[in-house]
């Protein structure tokens, strides 16, 4: 009797398990369908579409307001990106743009929840509406931008790969390196940049290849090659498992594209313009010389976008469905951008990155804010 | 049996020297292997010892300490957390005298005590009036305890069910708003306490689940042994990280637009639902420990089958089971530093972002050490525990 059984019950698990595995494939197309379908509608009836789906102009803010506070995927394991201090505050520059959106929304900077994505769920949060904001040091890339469902804002760190050193080694240019030994993972694109960037230098050098980070590290560590190569901040948190952290410097050498910056959802464009005008007030505030020191002092200043920047001319925070003072907020609780980047990466930092491309265009870097008016 | 054993003459008791010669050099194989042994323990104690003392830099662990312990529950409400404590601490000390068997109950007290007292020492200012608090009630609950008639006994196992919905309330708060006892979201519980939160819950809910289908699998009643069977087979046929990834990754997308789950909470579910399939099994194996005749004996009493089962059969297979119980938890307990990698920042959640503070970089070994050690703290307590109750219990002495 009982014999009989197995097979019958051997069929069903397979059947159980082969429906549960059509169950779990089915799901990502349907959680990739819907932002798509959300889109279109609110053209057609936008005042429905505010109480059916998370998408539809307005309905972030809508819903953001209505909880009190901004929900920040944020990262909680980047030294000078995302971490938790002794305090148990989120630190870090991802985690300051949620404290400036936060500022423009509600006034008030600490009105935001960080809830730690991991890189695997970021987009799963993002799309099913549990975070508001995504703010983790992601990279901008065309799948990303499109089919996941999401829209980044703007670039508010330019990472690339980088070059660390020993500091005793007296290297802080590329051409010191000139007939060194450099540390790299192999079969990834590290790999190609490095050799493309010395050809076009004229630099040459003996690459140390390894299968994996950790070799490529552990390498690097027992001294066999004199420089080490990775994206800058991955470079960062790899210094911190050597032996003596302070006693490694990062070049101010830039070999690749990794634009990182925050992310929000398809489909509500009023959302992305106050997320993507938050950073583009902390960029001007810097180039227009406004701190959080002196930014109180500024209601008198000749320049009048300083003056429309701060709401004390024009009406754009009632353009972005905000308040007037909303920058003059970002920039009081939260400083501007030179502020952010120095609290977490500047020279006094142990996390200290040179500012390279995410310098002011006026100063040779990529940081450009469109005029406001 | 043991008891019933001579012990040895005086003169090869009590004597370092005899004792050595008998047990470390009674042959000179014996006496190389104690000799290699002892230079090896010798040589990477040595190692560690140095280590600990002189190289570590503990400033993390004491910066952090609170961090590590309660995650980033807000200081102002911390003595939400001390009350609870101390109420549990009541509660023990009174469990201890009353159950307790006079000199372990006694010994065991004096060294809770104690090591209250010690940590009320090694902390700082604010935490030492709680600690010195904890230690008086302990002492208070056992001194009350003694010569508990049988009324005092339901009141503390009445505690022992209201502590755990008061600990939680306590924690939470109501109010959005403020007022007496404000909101306190489990995003900001971690550390330690989340780890015992997920330990406690698992264990908690997934025993009577895993009895249950237990019983179901071994139920005349075909749908629900179905039911049984599949649900442990492919729970069991899963790893828990794929439970724990499911919970958080996939089922935000299965949910309506604007409804979500408390993270934690699912956290929670799924290593309850993950835990009770393989404590059904071992409970099938203690009920089939049982020999045939107590079923026959029950059934011949004129039980009918719930009595049976919960008078006879039960008592005895969870008695026999006791060792593999308290295995299984022990395990669960360090399951739950899985949750860390899915974003909760759990004992090893928040070890990892202790990690990433820029003035502590480097200090991998130092974190790691020490939250090792909680573990093996906790996980040895547990041990402790289980066997002290086996004892009690009798289990494999008659």
């Amino acid at each position: 009797m009982t014999k009989k059984l197995y097979p019958i019950f051997g069929l069903l698990l397979a059947t159980a398990v082969l429906l549960a595995a059509c169950g779990g494939g089915a799901a990502p197309a349907a959680g990739n369908g819907e932002p798509a379908a959300a889109t279109e509608a609110p053209a057609a009836a936008p005042a429905e579409v505010v109480f059916t789906t998370p998408s539809g102009y307005g309905v972030t803010l809508e819903a953001v307001r209505a909880r009190g506070h901004l929900i920040c995927g944020a990262n909680s394991q980047v030294p000078g990106f995302g971490y938790v201090d002794a305090d148990g505050n989120f630190s870090g520059v991802d985690v300051d743009y949620c404290r400036a959106l936060a500022a423009a929304v509600f006034g008030d900077a600490n009105a935001v929840e960080f809830r730690p994505v991991t890189a695997a769920e970021r987009f799963t949060a993002l799309q099913s509406g549990e975070i508001d904001v995504l703010s983790r040091n992601t990279t901008w890339s065309t799948l990303r931008d499109t089919e996941l469902g999401g829209n980044f804002v703007h670039t508010t760190f330019y990472d690339g790969q980088g070059l660390m050193v020993r500091e005793d080694s007296g290297i802080t240019t590329l051409e010191d390196l000139d007939g060194g030994t450099i540390c790299v993972q192999t079969g990834t694109t590290t790999e190609l940049n490095l050799a493309d960037v010395f050809a076009a230098a004229g630099v040459s050098y003996t690459p140390a290849v390894f299968e994996d980070a950790d070799g490529t590290f552990a390498a690097y560590a027992e001294e066999r090659c004199d420089a080490v190569t990775t994206d800058k901040s991955g470079l960062i948190s790899r210094r911190t498992v050597l032996a003596d952290p302070n006693a490694h410097i990062i070049l101010d050498v830039t070999m690749s594209k990794e634009p990182l910056g925050p992310m929000v959802r398809h489909g509500d464009d009023q959302w992305f313009d106050i997320a993507q005008w938050t950073v583009f007030a902390l960029i001007s505030a810097e180039e227009f010389g406004i701190t959080s020191a002196n930014v109180a002092s500024m209601s008198g200043s000749a320049n009048p976008e300083v003056l429309r920047l701060l709401g004390h001319e024009g009406e754009l925070g009632a353009a972005l469905g905000l308040s007037s003072d909303w920058a003059y907020n970002i920039i009081s609780q939260v400083g501007n951008y030179e502020e952010v980047y120095n609290r977490s990466l500047g020279p006094d930092t142990p996390t200290y990155i040179p500012r390279g491309l995410n310098s002011l265009y006026t100063e040779g870097g990529l940081l450009y804010a469109p005029p406001f008016r | 049996m043991s008891e019933m054993t001579l012990k040895p003459p005086l003169a090869e008791r009590r004597s370092l020297l005899g004792w050595l010669r008998k047990n470390l050099f009674n042959s000179w194989g014996n006496a190389i292997l104690t000799v290699a042994a002892g230079w090896l323990t010798f040589v990477t104690l040595r190692g560690l010892l140095q280590w600990v003392f002189t190289e570590a830099d503990w400033a993390v662990i004491v910066t952090n300490l609170r961090l590590i312990l309660l995650g980033q529950y807000p200081i102002a409400e911390v003595w939400r957390i001390w009350v609870s404590m101390a109420l549990l601490a009541f509660l023990i000390g009174n469990s201890l005298s009353i159950w307790g068997k006079g000199k372990t109950s006694t010994r065991f007290t004096v060294l809770l005590v104690a090591v209250l007292l010690a940590l009320a020492f090694a902390v700082g200012e604010s935490s030492r009036l709680w600690l010195l608090g904890m230690a008086a009630l302990l002492a208070a609950g056992w001194w009350l305890g003694r010569g508990a008639g049988k009324a005092m006994r339901n009141v503390v196992g009445i505690g022992w069910v209201v502590w755990p919905p008061i600990f939680i309330l306590l924690l939470r708060g109501f109010s959005a708003q403020g007022g007496v006892l404000p909101l306190v979201g489990t995003n900001l519980w971690g550390g330690l306490m989340l780890t015992f939160m997920l330990t406690i819950v698992g264990i908690v809910f997934s025993f009577p689940i895993g009895v249950l289908l237990a019983l179901g699998r071994q139920s005349n009643l075909t749908i629900v042994r179905w039911f049984c069977v599949t649900f442990i087979e492919v729970v069991r046929g899963v790893p828990l990280i794929t439970i724990l990834f499911m919970a958080q990754l996939m089922l935000p997308l299965f949910l309506p637009a604007g409804l979500t789950i408390d993270r934690v909470l699912r956290a929670m579910v799924g290593i309850t639902l993950f835990s009770a399939a393989y404590l059904a099994e071992n409970v099938r194996g203690g009920l089939q420990a049982i020999p045939k005749g107590q079923y026959e004996a029950a059934y011949a009493l004129g039980l009918s089958n719930p009595l049976s089962m919960g008078l006879i059969i039960l008592p005895q297979a969870l008695r026999l089971i006791i060792p593999i119980l308290v295995g299984q938890f022990i395990a669960l307990f360090k399951d739950t530093a899985l949750v860390a990698i899915v974003g909760l920042f759990d004992l090893v959640g928040i070890a990892r972002t202790v990690l990433a503070q820029p003035a502590f970089l480097g200090t991998h070994r130092e974190v790691y050490a020490f939250i090792s050690l909680l573990y093996w703290v906790f996980s040895y307590a547990m041990s402790y525990v289980s066997i002290r109750l086996e004892d009690s219990l009798g289990v494999g002495k008659r």
